[in-house]
């Protein structure tokens, strides 16, 4: 029964989805599902960031970093034209693998470049491989350390993105086609495809909360309580903390690389406005909104603040509106707004901590 | 490379160091008040300067920079008051969130009262182009303004620290609060203190680097992360090593430009950041170091 029960929120988001796909088509506005797919998007980087803040306790301030790992591999790969190196063994041998896929562009060129799947593959292939890395020394720091340390991070991969020719430096990639999922099913930003997309979108969102809820209640889940809890403790029980850490830590990453690549494919584009400190920090005050240890708060507030931000809603005032969210956050409701506002038939239906 | 080169690299490098210590120092004086690293400190620097100059439209230069000294000054206690006080039991995590918080509203309400133009302060003496030759380089005067001013900031701190009641009041509480305050030390107001303190210099060091660098709204962060460096590699606290650390970076940053392209510049000192935090989160100068220098 509480196995069942933890699965009510995914059913119940599920049911909302198709809802509010109805209803937009109903009245027209399907415009809205546009930035409502982009924010899907961005809260797959916010899920797993809240896996990592939330219950592994490890601030990070360079996630963006992670979300541009994925969408500049899927880019730069989806677009950089091997035609000219098409007699190399290395590129004939990925063709005859069937990596490769032959099109024109908009000019009528001839571009042979990898398709979105190996695309994809080497994308989180090289996230994993990254945070990997980076995570094993950092993941030993606290508090500031850490927060600094990513910041770093996130800085190193802001610099490289714009200072690397084959990352379109300042200007970002362009040109980069849909994500073909299986045929006649593509993450395309075309108005043809954005129903279809919308739904490839909460899918993929939904599998990554069923993946994060079950990581929460498995054997890994309590360890990281634990750790939240009581560092020492933990360790003297004979959990490897480090261990722990650094696999939520990958995870986090991976989360936030599929974003990057899906919302790359879907836009077309990506930019150095993707990787700058301030959309880490865009993506930390969400979790802090949504109440740290909340997956569904999380999400909720991701999808949300995403929209509004999309939208345009908040103008030139965009960041000063995270900041002053953040501020009065912590300041006045560190459990998360959702707690603050103990709405019952809300809080309800959000589960609680100790059974999220 | 030929002796007037590496003298020009030098001073390069012992200016934007001296800047990077200033900035570090700040971080030390609010680390050692209240164990928090002040995110915001970068942005004292920036609007500092921002106020120095459109102050010195109406007022004469030196009037300038000391009213806004005065109001970073005022800027820097509000925050403390307003956002540090209230979250006194927060957790770390929570502390650093604010601060992150209370830098990017800053930087933002900067954007929108002086733009997104670069700006810079006058001259403190000559013009742009006016120099001093010392062997064989040619040094802009406010080079040795940006090196005076700072070494009058270090210089100025130790005594105060040593000698005066507040001082000795503000490094009781940083060694053991309760008992600072058993001994009937105000501590809230001691942090308030080091968060004006951190304001000041913050907002002097903006105003004598503004003529070199200049000055945008979005150039607090990088200065941030490099005087954060700088306070690591000197070992967090340790204001005289925080000098000698920035000295290096600023060296080791000019240095590097001179080899390589001018976009690796930041990357270095992140380098240097991440390499220091993995191999010696304690500083290059060691714990007994630490113990003798601590006396700033």
């Amino acid at each position: 029964m509480t196995q069942f029960r933890r699965y009510i929120p995914v059913i119940a988001v599920a049911i909302a989805v198709i809802i509010l796909q109805v209803v937009l088509s109903k009245t027209g506005s399907t415009y809205y599902m546009t930035q409502i797919t982009m924010s899907a998007f961005y809260a797959l980087v916010v899920i797993g960031l809240c896996l990592l803040m939330g219950y592994a306790g490890q601030v990070s301030l360079g996630h963006a970093g992670f979300f541009a790992i994925g969408g500049y591999t899927a880019a730069v790969l989806t677009t950089f034209n091997l035609t000219a190196y098409s007699n190399t063994p290395v590129v004939s041998l990925c063709r005859s693998l069937g990596l490769l896929v032959q099109r024109q562009d908009i000019y009528g060129t001839d571009i042979l470049a990898f398709s979105a799947w190996p695309a994809f593959a080497a994308a989180i292939l090289l996230a994993i491989i990254i945070a990997f890395l980076i995570g094993l020394p950092v993941i030993r720091l606290k508090g500031h350390y850490m927060a600094m340390a990513t910041l770093g991070f996130g800085l190193i991969i802001y610099r490289i993105v714009l200072g690397g020719r084959i990352f379109g430096q300042a200007d970002g990639v362009s040109n980069v086609p849909p994500f073909r999922i299986i045929d006649g099913l593509e993450v395309n930003g075309r108005a043809a495809f954005r129903i279809e997309s919308y739904y490839i979108a909460w899918f993929v969102v939904l599998a990554a909360m069923v993946l994060a809820i079950n990581l929460v209640h498995s054997r890994v889940g309590r360890a990281l309580r634990s750790i939240h809890e009581n560092e020492e403790a933990a360790h003297s029980l004979g959990v490897n903390t480090y261990r722990y850490k650094l696999l939520v830590f990958i995870l986090s990453a991976v989360f936030a690389a599929i974003g990057g690549v899906l919302l790359t494919h879907y836009n077309g584009s990506i930019g150095p406005s993707e990787v700058t400190v301030m959309k880490s920090v865009r993506y930390l005050v969400i979790v802090a909104v949504g109440g740290m240890a909340n997956l569904w708060g999380a999400l909720f507030m991701g999808v949300l603040l995403n929209f509004l931000s999309l939208r345009g809603v908040f103008g030139s005032y965009d960041d000063a509106v995270f900041a002053v969210i953040l501020i009065a956050i912590m300041l006045f409701a560190p459990q998360g707004l959702l707690r603050m506002l103990n709405i019952r038939k809300i809080s309800s239906l959000l589960p609680r901590r100790s059974n999220a | 490379m030929n002796l007037p080169q590496i003298v020009q690299y030098c001073f390069a490098g012992i200016t934007v160091g001296s800047i990077y210590a200033i900035v570090a120092i700040g971080f030390n004086i609010i680390y050692n008040a209240t164990g928090i690293i002040n995110f915001a400190q970068g942005e004292f620097l920036i609007l500092g300067a921002m106020l120095a100059i459109t102050l010195n439209h109406f007022v004469a230069l030196p009037i300038a920079i000391a009213l806004s000294v005065v109001i970073t000054t005022i800027v820097g206690g509000l925050i403390e008051i307003v956002f540090i006080r209230r979250a006194r039991n927060a957790s770390v995590l929570s502390l650093i969130v604010i601060t992150i918080g209370i830098s990017i509203l800053m930087r933002e309400a900067m954007l929108h009262i002086w733009d997104e133009k670069v700006r810079s302060l006058a001259y403190f003496t000559g013009t742009g182009v006016s120099s001093i030759t010392i062997l064989g380089a040619h040094i802009s005067p406010q080079v040795l303004w940006v090196l005076g001013v700072s070494a009058v900031i270090v210089i100025g701190l130790t005594p105060f620290f040593r000698y005066t009641l507040t001082g000795r009041a503000m490094r009781a509480c940083a060694d053991d609060r309760m008992a600072a305050r058993l001994c009937g030390i105000n501590d809230k107001w001691m942090v308030t203190l080091s968060f004006m303190i951190s304001a000041a210099i913050g907002a002097l060091a903006g105003c004598v680097i503004s003529p070199v660098t200049q000055t945008q709204y979005d150039m607090g962060a990088p200065l941030a992360i490099k005087g954060f460096t700088v306070a690591i590699v000197g070992g967090l606290g340790n204001s005289m090593a925080a000098v000698v650390a920035g000295l290096m970076l600023g060296l080791v940053e000019a240095f590097t430009m001179s080899q390589f392209d001018v976009a690796y510049k930041e990357a270095v000192s992140i380098v240097i950041l991440l390499l220091i935090l993995v191999l010696r989160p304690s500083g290059l100068f060691g714990k007994r170091e630490i113990a003798a220098m601590r006396s700033l």
